[in-house]
């Protein structure tokens, strides 16, 4: 089953650009020259978002490191037990949207303390494979055209991640 | 984002100080700028490589085609954006290669529609509904496979590590659709 999942995952980019060349040859465009002179801009975007980047990292990995991220923890476990979901997986409900490797020390943290196929295990699994990391992305994708006001982005993004834990914790209830 | 950034230096730096661990700080300032650089100038290649892929699709018009054939759904989700638009291709590529794995494919198709739905957008600073449902989608993440997970769950001796794959999509579809329900009913009163 993983080697399966695995082989599809890997077939994706190859097919993808095989049906772009592909369908380009077909079209009798001349793809080298296409190509290069669409990859002219590759470097100005890396560019452009660089800046946002640094800003991003240095906010993430002060507020990371220090602890901050903990006490945080703390002051919202009233509302999150209300919600049902075990302290435990706290650390990872608030690293989460913060930082994708982050996120994956914590999980790993997590299934090395209680096994993989405890409760908690579950849950850190699947919430790790169903939410994404949010400041970062919205950095450098509003950053990369230069847009100051995200309007409701980010609430919506907060709230469906918020949907993403309450599910991870109930579906595993529900089926294991 | 003003406000987040802030608040995430100056709450870090005071418990820093009050856990005396204020050195982290300039660890940090050299260590993780720089991972900011290297990661930006990392992309520069993948980046590169879907912009020219992008160009051949443009102009073989399978951009055209696949933005007809995928326009019910993204019809839905994007009203504003006019059907054979090249924001709507870079789009659906984004989230192929999103549901997939390949993150910094995604990122660089993401960028690609971004800029695409920048030239539709008529006041430059503020986002669009578009870019808005665009991101939501993005971050609440459509990935029917996460590998870095289970090689974890293999790693720590898991019976059956592919057992959270279900459950996994049945809660990243949850979220994907709370994030479309958010960003439809927010985008009225903003």
């Amino acid at each position: 089953m993983i080697n399966l999942l695995q082989f599809i995952s890997i077939m994706m980019l190859p097919i993808m650009i095989t049906m772009i060349l592909g369908h380009g040859m077909i079209k009798k465009i001349d793809i080298y020259e296409t190509f290069v002179e669409g990859a002219k801009e590759g470097f100005k975007t890396s560019i452009r978002i660089m800046p946002y980047l640094i800003a991003i990292f240095l906010a993430i990995g002060i507020f990371k490191d220090s602890g901050a991220l903990y006490l945080l923890i703390k002051i919202f476990s009233p509302i999150t037990k209300a919600l049902g979901i075990p302290k435990e997986v706290l650390p990872l409900v608030f690293m989460r949207p913060v930082s994708g490797s982050g996120a994956l020390g914590v999980v790993s943290d997590l299934l090395n303390t209680y096994g993989p196929d405890s409760f908690i295990g579950r849950v850190s699994s699947t919430m790790m494979g169903s939410s994404e990391t949010i400041f970062y992305t919205m950095a450098i994708y509003f950053g990369a055209i230069g847009i100051k006001e995200s309007r409701h982005t980010l609430l919506a993004a907060i709230i469906s991640h918020i949907g993403a834990v309450v599910a991870s914790v109930w579906i595993c209830k529900y089926i294991f | 984002m003003n406000k987040i950034w802030a608040f995430m230096i100056f709450f870090g730096m005071g418990v820093a100080a009050i856990t005396k661990k204020i050195d982290i700080v300039n660890d940090v300032l050299i260590k993780n700028t720089q991972d900011a650089v290297m990661f930006s100038i990392g992309l520069t290649g993948i980046m590169s490589v879907w912009l020219g892929l992008m160009n051949i699709a443009k102009k073989s018009g399978l951009i055209d085609k696949i933005g007809k054939i995928m326009s019910p759904f993204m019809g839905i989700l994007f009203p504003d954006i006019p059907k054979n638009h090249p924001a709507m291709s870079a789009m659906v590529m984004n989230m192929a290669a999103n549901m997939f794995g390949a993150g910094n494919s995604a990122t660089a198709l993401g960028l690609k529609a971004m800029e695409d739905l920048q030239n539709l957008n008529s006041n430059k600073r503020k986002a669009t509904n578009a870019m808005c449902m665009f991101l939501v989608i993005n971050m609440s993440s459509i990935q029917l496979v996460p590998l870095s997970v289970l090689k974890i769950r293999v790693d720590t001796g898991s019976v059956n590590p592919t057992e959270i794959i279900g459950t996994s999509l049945v809660a990243t579809t949850v979220s994907t659709i709370v994030g479309i329900l958010s960003c439809k009913i927010l985008e009225r009163k903003s």
